[in-house]
């Protein structure tokens, strides 16, 4: 197995990501035959190029810093799990 | 004949020469949707009421304007990773429970402005991450030439959408071949332009240097005029190119004679169905009767873009979808303490299929592993997009078919990831090189399933792309089939 359970387990919580146990047997049989296709890149020789950056040859594009858009805290609010008047309510974060 | 059957060309016509008004056609088409929307499944969001007011809006614009743009008072399907102002939005997602969007994506924008008529949001696979629409969080779509096969994907609600008369165009979003291999599935025209050409802003985010806007349509011509309204720059894009928008639809009569057209032999080698392969031959050669050069050509590293694509899409994919943390908008579990709400709620919200594409993407990146991975992966790309600058040295067009078969059936890929994954082989290599690609029928296999063909042009050359399908397109019944429902 290229990735042990531990490794797994380890992973999921870096993408923050709850994996019951039913689910990690089959994902790791996944994960291992899709990085053994993926390793086949090791075979080509790649020293002397570049990575890739971007299709195009392009600049940073700068703009002016500026509003242009309508506060409309109603609208922000309006997809909220929780809320608390005009705040966004959240769990705890600081003990 | 049900004016929901006619193209955006032939629509807007008639619109122009009043043989009908935009209410008449847009209560066709949702006419249409009542009788064949329950056995297609294209659908997440219908919103009848606003288009029909939209369409009414439309109507009394021409009255006041006459010769008024080509989308005004059509019916467009979007699917459902557009964020629309105000029309729910889920990108077929659970973790997006009902989510609202405050403003209208760059392209929803302009062609609202331009007076389209939107039907309502399309399914996908789920954060437009699969190739059968079979990852969507809801429920699959069917294929309208056969019910029991898939109508490809991500896009494969817009796909089915057009291919059943639905609606009269629509939008969709390509990453890997997400626009081309359902609009090939499902005997239509799917176009993907050059990475930057068409705004991505207001578009939910999978894997930002390749995710690519356009349109899916009934024949080319469609597709030119619906590039042309959707096209250009965006300041809120800062990768969206600042370059003069051609008049496409104006560009599509010129012949082909001594076009210089590439067939690259890695894409006609095992795991190519024969049939597809037969079916893009043969459409080579009719492309040489019309005095097209014909040239085989090699693009070496084919064979390595669905590992390169993998890699790099799930990585930008983890990124991407770690917004999603049910603090803002979406779903949010109830749990203790703020980590497990992070982990309970992105456990319950995502389906399998992003799951799995979030952990690779966060295994190529995590420490230790990403020279190996992800590092290598750019490198690799580097040599696809190579390639490519070669190959259209010698040529002008490069053309493949644009899926390995034929849409196969539900639930026969579902159980093994990689065989799902290398369906997009023949579309993954153009996103990774950030070219401009078209799908168009170009036969039907002998159980009466479309096949597309994939014609790639170089950078900001649809002009050329748009031109060489429609020739094709004229010389070639296959446009004129309708589906055919088969159960």
């Amino acid at each position: 197995m290229k990735l042990s359970r531990e490794e797994l387990r380890g992973v999921a919580l870096l993408a923050r990501l709850r994996l019951s146990p039913e689910e990690e047997s089959p994902l790791a049989m996944e994960l291992d035959a899709i990085l053994g296709y993926m390793d086949k890149l090791n075979q080509l020789n790649t020293d002397d190029v570049e990575p890739f950056g971007h299709t195009m040859t392009a600049l940073n594009p700068l703009r002016e810093d500026r509003v242009t858009n309508q506060p409309d805290t109603e609208s922000l609010l309006a997809n909220a799990p929780d809320r608390d008047g005009t705040f966004f309510k959240v769990p705890k974060i600081i003990e | 004949m049900s004016l929901a059957q006619l193209t955006l060309h032939d629509a807007a016509e008639k619109l122009r020469n009043r043989e009908f008004t935009a209410v008449e056609l847009t209560e066709a088409v949702f006419q249409r949707i009542a009788e064949t929307e329950p056995r297609v499944c294209a659908y997440l969001t219908l919103a009848h009421d606003r288009a029909l007011e939209d369409a009414a809006r439309a109507d009394e614009a021409r009255k006041k304007v006459p010769g008024s743009g080509p989308l005004l008072g059509i019916p467009i399907a979007i699917k459902d990773n557009f964020l629309t102002k105000g029309l729910r939005t889920t990108c077929a997602s659970k973790i997006l429970g009902d989510f609202i969007p405050p403003y209208d994506a760059t392209a929803i924008a302009k062609i609202r402005s331009a007076g389209a008529v939107i039907i309502g949001k399309t399914n996908l696979d789920e954060f437009a991450m699969g190739s059968s629409a079979e990852n969507s969080g809801f429920f699959p779509t069917r294929n309208p030439w056969n019910l029991g096969r898939i109508p490809g994907g991500s896009s494969g609600g817009s796909a089915a959408a057009v291919a059943a008369d639905e609606c009269t165009a629509a939008l969709g979003t390509d990453t890997g071949g997400s626009i081309r291999q359902p609009a090939a599935c499902c005997g239509i025209v799917g176009l993907k332009p050059t990475y930057g050409r068409v705004s991505r802003y207001g578009i939910i985010a999978f894997a930002s240097s390749m995710d690519q806007v356009g349109p899916l349509t009934k024949d080319v011509r469609d597709s030119a005029l619906l590039l042309e309204a959707i096209a250009g720059h965006d300041p809120a894009d800062s990768t969206s190119v600042n370059s003069i928008v051609p008049r496409y639809s104006e560009m599509l009569a010129d012949d082909i004679k001594q076009l210089r057209i590439g067939v690259p032999k890695e894409y006609f080698v095992s795991g190519v169905a024969a049939e597809v392969g037969y079916a893009v031959r043969k459409a080579v050669d009719e492309l040489e009767k019309q005095g097209a050069v014909v040239e085989e050509i090699s693009l070496p590293y084919t064979k390595d873009a669905v590992a390169v694509y993998y890699i790099i899409a799930t990585a930008e994919a983890s990124s991407n979808l770690a917004r999603y943390d049910g603090m803002r908008y979406g779903y949010r579990a109830n749990a203790r303490d703020l980590l497990e709400t992070y982990t309970d709620s992105r456990a319950a919200g995502f389906g399998p299929e992003v799951k799995r594409r979030i952990i690779l993407g966060t295994y190529v990146l995590s420490a230790g592993y990403y020279d190996a991975y992800y590092l290598k992966a750019q490198k690799v790309r580097t040599l696809i997009k190579q390639d490519f600058d070669e190959a259209f040295k010698k040529c002008d067009v490069i053309v493949t078919p644009a899926a390995p078969t034929a849409a196969f059936g539900l639930g026969e890929k579902i159980q093994d990831p990689l065989q799902m994954y290398l369906s997009d082989i023949c579309t993954i290599p153009i996103n990774l090189a950030g070219l401009p690609a078209l799908s168009l029928p170009c036969g039907f296999d002998k159980d009466g399933m479309p096949i597309g063909i994939q014609l790639i042009g170089k950078h900001f050359d649809e002009p050329t792309i748009l031109r060489v399908a429609h020739q094709y397109e004229q010389s070639t019944p296959w446009h004129k089939q309708k589906a055919k429902f088969k159960d």
